[in-house]
This record gives C-alpha cells, sequence and structure tokens, in this order.
C-alpha cells in the first residue's frame, strides 16, 4: 500500500547541505532546479543551433514558446520597450514551466535519499521568493533605465497622499507573486497525495491531469505579472 | 498543557482560514464564469478569446484561496507558536 504513494506528505523537511553552521543548501531543490536548468539550456541550444526555413520538430516548439512569451511582453508593455524586457520574461517563463512540470511529470520518488524528496523546484518557497525579489528588482532597474530620477515621481501619482499606499505596493507585489506560486504548486502536490493515499489507481489521475494544466497556467500567470509591473513602471 | 492548547487552536485556525479563504473566491469565480457563459452565448465566434480571459481571470481569483491555503500550512506545518 505505502508503495503506491508518489509522495509523502511532508511539508518542510530537506535534504540539508551544510556549508557552516549558519549556512544551509536545500539540496533537493538545489539539484532538481539545477537539472531544470540543464535541461532548458540544453534544449534552447539544440533546437536552435542550426535554424532552418522550413522548421524542423524541435524548431517548431521554440518558436512556439517564442510566439507565446513574445506576446506576453507584447501586450503588456507596448511595442517601443518590449524587446528589452523580453529575456527576463521568457526566462521567467521558462524557468517557472520548467520546474512545475518537472515535479509533475518526472518519478523522483524513484530516488531515494537521506531525508525529504525531490519534487518541483517550486515546492520550496525559498525558490519562489527569489524569482519573485528578481522580479522586483526587475521592475526597479527598468524604472530607473528608462525614466531616470523622475522614477519616483510614480510615488506620489496620482496624488501625494497615495505615497504610502504605493510604498506598501512594492512590498505586497513579490509577495503575492511568491505566495500565489508557492501555494499553487504545493497545493497541486498535497491534493494528488492525499487522494492517492485514499484511492491509489484511476481516481487521482483527472486531478493530475488538472494539475499538469495548472502548473502551465502558473507560469503563464506569472509571466504575465512580470511583464505587467515592469510595463506599469514605464508607461 | 500549553502546546497542546497551541495545538488545538492551529487545527481550528487552519480549517477557518481555508474555509473562508474558500467563500469569498468561489463567489466571484461563479460570477465570472456566469457572465463568460452569457458572452459566448450572445457571440459563439468569440468562444475562444473569452475562455482565454476567463482562465487567466480564474486563476487570479484561485490564487487569493491560495493565500489562504498557505496560512493554513504555515499554521499546520511551520507553526512559530509552538515552542
Amino acid at each position: 500500500m505505502d508503495s503506491f504513494l508518489l509522495s509523502k506528505i511532508e511539508v518542510g523537511s530537506h535534504l540539508y547541505i551544510n556549508f557552516s553552521d549558519t549556512l544551509h543548501l536545500h539540496g533537493e531543490t538545489f539539484f532538481v532546479s539545477l537539472f531544470v536548468v540543464t535541461l532548458l539550456i540544453s534544449f534552447l541550444v539544440l533546437s536552435t543551433r542550426d535554424l532552418k526555413k522550413i522548421p524542423g520538430s524541435w524548431q517548431n516548439l521554440a518558436e512556439v514558446i517564442y510566439e507565446l512569451v513574445k506576446s506576453i511582453a507584447l501586450t503588456q508593455m507596448g511595442p517601443s520597450y518590449y524587446s528589452q524586457f523580453l529575456p527576463f520574461v521568457a526566462t521567467i517563463f521558462l524557468f517557472v514551466l520548467g520546474s512545475n512540470l518537472s515535479g509533475a511529470l518526472i518519478p523522483w520518488k524513484l530516488i531515494e535519499i537521506p531525508s525529504g524528496e525531490f519534487a518541483a523546484p517550486t515546492n520550496d518557497i525559498n525558490t519562489t521568493a527569489c524569482l519573485a525579489i528578481l522580479t522586483s528588482l526587475a521592475y526597479f532597474s527598468a524604472g530607473f533605465k528608462i525614466k531616470g530620477i523622475g522614477y519616483f515621481k510614480r510615488y506620489i501619482k496620482p496624488a501625494p497622499f497615495f505615497l504610502p499606499i504605493n510604498i506598501v505596493e512594492d512590498f505586497t507585489k513579490p509577495l503575492s507573486l511568491n505566495f500565489r506560486l508557492f501555494g499553487n504548486v504545493v497545493a497541486d502536490e498535497l491534493t494528488v497525495t492525499v487522494i492517492c493515499s485514499l484511492v491509489p489507481l484511476i481516481i487521482p489521475l483527472p486531478i493530475m491531469m488538472l494539475g499538469l494544466f495548472a502548473s502551465s497556467l502558473q507560469a503563464l500567470i506569472f509571466a504575465t505579472l512580470a511583464a505587467a509591473y515592469i510595463g506599469e513602471v514605464i508607461e | 498543557m500549553v502546546d497542546s492548547l497551541v495545538a488545538a487552536a492551529s487545527v481550528i485556525a487552519a480549517a477557518i482560514a481555508v474555509g473562508f479563504a474558500g467563500l469569498g473566491p468561489g463567489i466571484g469565480q461563479g460570477n465570472a464564469a456566469g457572465q463568460a457563459v452569457e458572452g459566448i452565448a450572445r457571440q459563439p465566434e468569440a468562444e475562444g478569446k473569452i475562455r482565454g480571459t476567463l482562465l487567466l481571470s480564474l486563476a487570479f481569483m484561485e490564487s487569493l484561496t491560495i493565500y489562504g491555503l498557505v496560512v493554513a500550512l504555515s499554521v499546520l506545518f511551520a507553526n512559530p507558536f509552538v515552542g
């Protein structure tokens, strides 16, 4: 019975790699995200290495992804600025999509590790926090790059007494991005695990399909929101 | 004694957090889906566009419930008040 479970119900147990007394590394998150990044880089390099006029299957996939990401950036940031920030949006989209799908598709349970378990890197709140803070930094630097010091005028719009609200918004934006991605990924995995422990066969399949759909949707939403925040600053 | 009190309170708090977090977004998602169905019935050729927008906005509403879930999970698994 126990072997049917695709993952254990564990939240917050990690494979710690200790560098010193105060510096730890969440081993499973680190290795899986390294794996995802390697996979993404090799896919992108192999699919665009020898470009043809009539695309083959890999190049076709890469072109579809490019078109999708480009349309996200274009609708949020407008035609004159989108190309500067397209690489950032595309990176975020591909990493989130790759890590969500790797958690849902690869049977990590087969690899035994001493504590914790391999799962999607976005299953760890530190990964999503890192992505959210990167998004914050990106829109700050985008604002400075394009508007210069006039960027700070944004804080007293539409009226000076909006200043505290605008400052608080700078903190709530990464917080909500962080919790949205983390919560969705953990909720998917918990639902599948709980239903697997009740009925291990067939019944979890539709929930798993829903999880696959939701995790790709979350990647789309994270990229859309990152692009929207940048677009809001530079408009 | 204090720990068991904290544990009981945490379980109740988690249940209330998820329950109430489900209320509002449930109503909102129902509204959005109803309006989308109305839109499709009125203008069947716009179905693809309406579906895309609907899914995106449903996911945004869903994230509100997820905030409640995150609070519930942190109360259950990473409770700061358990000594």
